[in-house]
C-alpha cells in the first residue's frame, strides 16, 4: 500500500491492550455521606438542626405529652384566664407558662399551635414545591410559547405582596386550615417554579439530557430520572426558605383574625390573643408563643443557609 | 448481513435553521452509504454541518432547525420521515450515538449501572437483574477493569478515558445496527485515543454495526475508518476509501486538509495551510463553497458544483479536481 501515514494508525496486532488500572477516586463515599459530613462541619447550623428537631418532635408528641387538650372546651375554664406563669391547676398540674385569655395552659396550647403551625407550613410547601416544580420543569423542557406563558404568570403572581394575595384568598375563602393552605400554596408555588425552571434550563442544555434522548428514553422519564435529581439542591434550599415564610405568612394571617378558628389557636393567633393584655403586664400569654414561633423560623433558616452553603459547589472553600 | 441493502443510505439530506437572521442550510445535500460492519469517517472543519448530520439520522433537531428535504433510510426503511415514536424506538435500540465530551454525557448523580441498566430496559422487556448482566458484559467488552465493581461508581470517580468506555458501552448495550460516534476521542489523550479507536474498531468487526465516525481529525479516521467523506459547509466534497482520500485526494480541500497534519510533513518544512476560514453557511458564495480558499481558482468554479464521480466509488465535487497531476 502506497498511503503515506497521517497519523497514528491502529494496527490491532500491534497495539498492547493496556489494561489500564482504574483511577478509584480515594474515599469514594456516597454523595449523602459526603453531604452529611459537610453539613455537620458547622456547629451552629448543627445546634440550630437538633433545636429544630426537638421542636418538631414537641409538636408531634403534643397530644400525649401535655396536661390539656386546649382545643377540648370541656377541659378549659375560662375562670382561669391569665393566670401567670407558674400557678396551680384546680386539676392539680401546674400552668408553667401560665394561662391565656381563654383559661388555656399555654404550654398545652403552644403546642397545639406549633403543630398546627409546621402542618400548615410543610404541607403548603410540598404542595407548592410539587407544583411548582413540576410547571418549572415543564417550561425548561418544553419552552417556546408554554414557557412564556407559565413564566410571564410566575412573573406576574411574584409581582403582587404574598400578604395581599393571602389576604384576599382567605377573606374569599373563608377560615380553615384547608383554606389557609390553598392560600399559602397559591403564593408560593411561583417561587419553586422559577428556581427549577433556571436550575432546568442549564441542566437541559447539557449533554446527558441530548445522551438520554439518543438512548431513546421518553421525555417523562428523561425530566424526572435525570433533570429532575440535578435540580434538587437549589429545591431543596428554596423548600426550607419557603418553609419558614410559610410559618411566618400563616401567623400574620391568624394574627390579623382572618386565619385559624378560635376553637384551634395556632401561634399567631395565640399572639394575637394575648396582643391586648401586653401593657397591663400579662406578657407570658404573647411572649412565649411568639418566642417559639421565633425559634421556628429563625432555626428552619439557619438550616436552610446551611444546606444552600453545602449544595452550592460555588460557595465551597 | 447477506442482503446488499445498506445499513443506512442518505440521500440529498437538507437540515436548515430557521433563525431571526436567516436560514442557515447547515446541512445541504448530503448523500452517502454505510454497509454493516464498516466504518464511515465524516471528516470536516467546525461549522461544516458533520454534527448536524449525524443529528439529522436519530432525528433530534430541534427547532429552529428542520430536515427540509431528503432522505434517510436505515436498513431499507425510511426514518426522515417517520413518527416520533418509530424514532425514539430506534434511538438508542438500533441506532446509538456517542458524544465528544465524556465528562458531559453521563448524568452526574446517578450511577453508572443505573443509567446502563436503564438504556437495556427502554427497549427490552427484561428483569433489571438481566439488565446489570448485560451491562457487566458490555463494560468488559470496552475493555474496563472490575466492571462490576465500576457499574457501582458515580461517573465523577471514573477518569475520562474510563467515562468514554462506559459512553462506548452503553452505545453497544443494544447491540445496535449503526453507531454514530460524533468526535468520541477529542477530549481524551492519544495513548486512550488509540486505545479507544481499537477498541471501537474490533466491536465493529465482532458485530457487524456499521459505524459513522464524525471527527475534524483526519489522522484518527485514517486510522480507523473504511471510507471517509469530505464535509465542507455543509456539502460532501469528495467520498472514497480511506487508502484513496489519504493517497490521492482529488479535491483540493482534501489536499489541503492532508497537508495540514504534522505527521505528514518532513521534519522541519513548513505545514501546508489553507489560507481563511469556513465561510459563513448564510451567505455563500455562488458556485463552489470553497473558491475564495482555494488555489486552483479559476473557470468554472462560480457555477454550481456538479458530483462526479472520477473512479468507482469515488464522488468529488469539484470541476477542476486535482486528477491529472495523480495521473501522470
Amino acid at each position: 500500500m502506497t498511503v503515506p501515514s497521517v497519523g497514528p494508525r491502529v494496527d490491532p496486532s500491534a497495539t498492547p491492550r493496556v489494561a489500564a488500572v482504574p483511577p478509584v477516586v480515594a474515599g469514594a463515599e456516597r454523595p449523602f455521606v459526603r453531604f452529611a459530613r459537610d453539613y455537620l462541619d458547622s456547629r451552629f447550623a448543627v445546634a440550630a438542626l437538633a433545636l429544630l428537631l426537638i421542636l418538631v418532635a414537641l409538636a408531634s408528641v403534643a397530644p400525649w405529652i401535655v396536661p390539656q387538650n386546649p382545643y377540648d372546651l370541656a377541659q378549659v375554664d375560662v375562670m382561669e384566664s391569665r393566670l401567670p406563669p407558674g400557678t396551680k391547676s384546680p386539676l392539680g398540674y401546674t400552668y408553667w407558662l401560665g394561662t391565656d385569655g381563654s383559661g388555656r395552659d399555654l404550654v398545652s396550647a403552644m403546642l397545639y399551635g406549633l403543630r398546627i403551625s409546621l402542618l400548615v407550613g410543610v404541607l403548603s410547601g410540598v404542595i407548592a414545591m410539587v407544583i411548582g416544580a413540576s410547571v418549572g420543569l415543564l417550561a425548561a423542557y418544553v419552552g417556546g410559547r408554554t414557557e412564556t406563558l407559565i413564566m410571564r404568570l410566575v412573573d406576574l403572581q411574584l409581582s403582587f405582596p404574598a400578604i395581599l394575595i393571602a389576604l384576599m384568598l382567605v377573606a374569599v375563602l373563608g377560615k380553615g386550615v384547608d383554606k389557609i393552605i390553598f392560600a399559602l400554596v397559591t403564593v408560593q408555588w411561583a417561587y419553586y417554579a422559577r428556581t427549577v425552571r433556571g436550575a432546568a434550563l442549564v441542566e437541559r442544555g447539557k449533554d446527558y439530557v441530548e445522551a438520554a434522548r439518543c438512548l431513546g428514553l421518553s421525555n417523562a422519564r428523561i425530566v424526572f430520572k435525570h433533570i429532575l435529581p440535578n435540580v434538587l439542591p437549589p429545591l431543596i434550599v428554596v423548600a426550607t426558605v419557603q418553609a419558614a415564610h410559610a410559618i411566618a405568612l400563616e401567623a400574620t394571617l391568624s394574627f390579623l383574625g382572618v386565619g385559624l378558628p378560635q376553637t384551634e389557636p395556632s401561634l399567631g393567633l395565640l399572639i394575637s390573643n394575648g396582643f391586648e393584655y401586653m401593657l397591663s403586664g400579662k406578657y407570658w400569654i404573647s411572649f412565649f408563643p411568639g418566642l417559639v414561633l421565633l425559634l421556628t423560623i429563625v432555626t428552619i433558616n439557619l438550616v436552610g443557609d446551611r444546606l444552600r452553603d453545602v449544595l452550592n459547589p460555588r460557595l465551597q472553600k | 448481513m447477506m442482503d446488499t441493502t445498506p445499513t443506512l443510505a442518505v440521500t440529498d439530506l437538507k437540515t436548515h435553521f430557521f433563525t431571526k437572521a436567516g436560514v442557515v442550510k447547515a446541512v445541504d445535500g448530503v448523500s452517502f452509504e454505510v454497509k454493516a460492519g464498516e466504518v464511515l469517517g465524516l471528516v470536516g472543519e467546525s461549522g461544516s454541518g458533520k454534527s448536524i448530520t449525524g443529528f439529522s439520522i436519530l432525528g433530534l433537531i430541534d427547532a429552529p432547525g428542520r430536515v427540509v428535504a431528503g432522505s434517510i433510510k436505515f436498513k431499507g426503511e425510511e426514518i426522515a420521515t417517520a413518527p416520533e415514536e418509530r424514532q425514539r424506538h430506534l434511538r438508542g435500540n438500533r441506532i446509538a450515538m456517542i458524544f465528544q465530551d465524556p465528562m458531559m454525557t453521563l448524568n452526574p448523580v446517578l450511577r453508572v449501572d443505573t443509567q446502563m441498566i436503564e438504556a437495556v430496559r427502554a427497549h427490552q422487556p427484561v428483569s433489571a437483574s438481566v439488565a446489570r448482566g448485560m451491562a457487566l458484559d458490555a463494560l468488559s467488552l470496552v475493555g474496563i477493569p472490575a466492571p462490576e465493581s465500576r457499574l457501582r461508581n458515580y461517573p465523577h470517580e471514573l477518569s475520562g478515558g474510563m467515562r468514554q468506555r462506559v459512553a462506548i458501552a452503553i452505545a453497544f448495550i443494544n447491540k445496535p445496527d449503526l453507531i454514530i460516534a460524533d468526535e468520541p476521542t477529542t477530549a481524551l489523550d492519544v495513548t486512550i485515543q488509540a486505545q479507544i479507536l481499537h477498541e471501537a474498531q474490533q466491536l465493529c468487526a465482532k458485530t457487524g454495526t456499521a459505524m459513522v465516525w464524525i471527527t475534524h481529525d483526519l489522522a484518527i479516521v485514517s486510522a480507523l475508518a473504511d471510507r471517509i467523506a469530505v464535509m465542507y459547509a455543509g456539502r460532501i466534497v469528495e467520498t472514497g476509501t480511506t487508502a484513496e482520500i489519504v493517497g490521492r485526494p482529488y479535491h483540493p480541500y482534501t489536499k489541503g486538509l492532508i497537508g495540514s497534519v504534522p505527521s505528514a510533513n518532513r521534519r522541519g518544512e513548513r505545514l501546508m495551510q489553507i489560507p481563511g476560514m469556513t465561510p459563513s453557511v448564510m451567505n455563500l458564495p455562488a458556485g463552489c463553497a470553497f473558491q475564495s480558499r482555494c488555489s486552483r481558482r479559476g473557470q468554472g468554479c462560480d457555477a454550481e458544483q456538479a458530483v462526479t464521480e472520477l473512479a468507482p466509488g469515488r464522488l468529488v465535487r469539484c470541476c477542476r479536481p486535482l486528477v491529472e497531476e495523480v495521473a501522470l
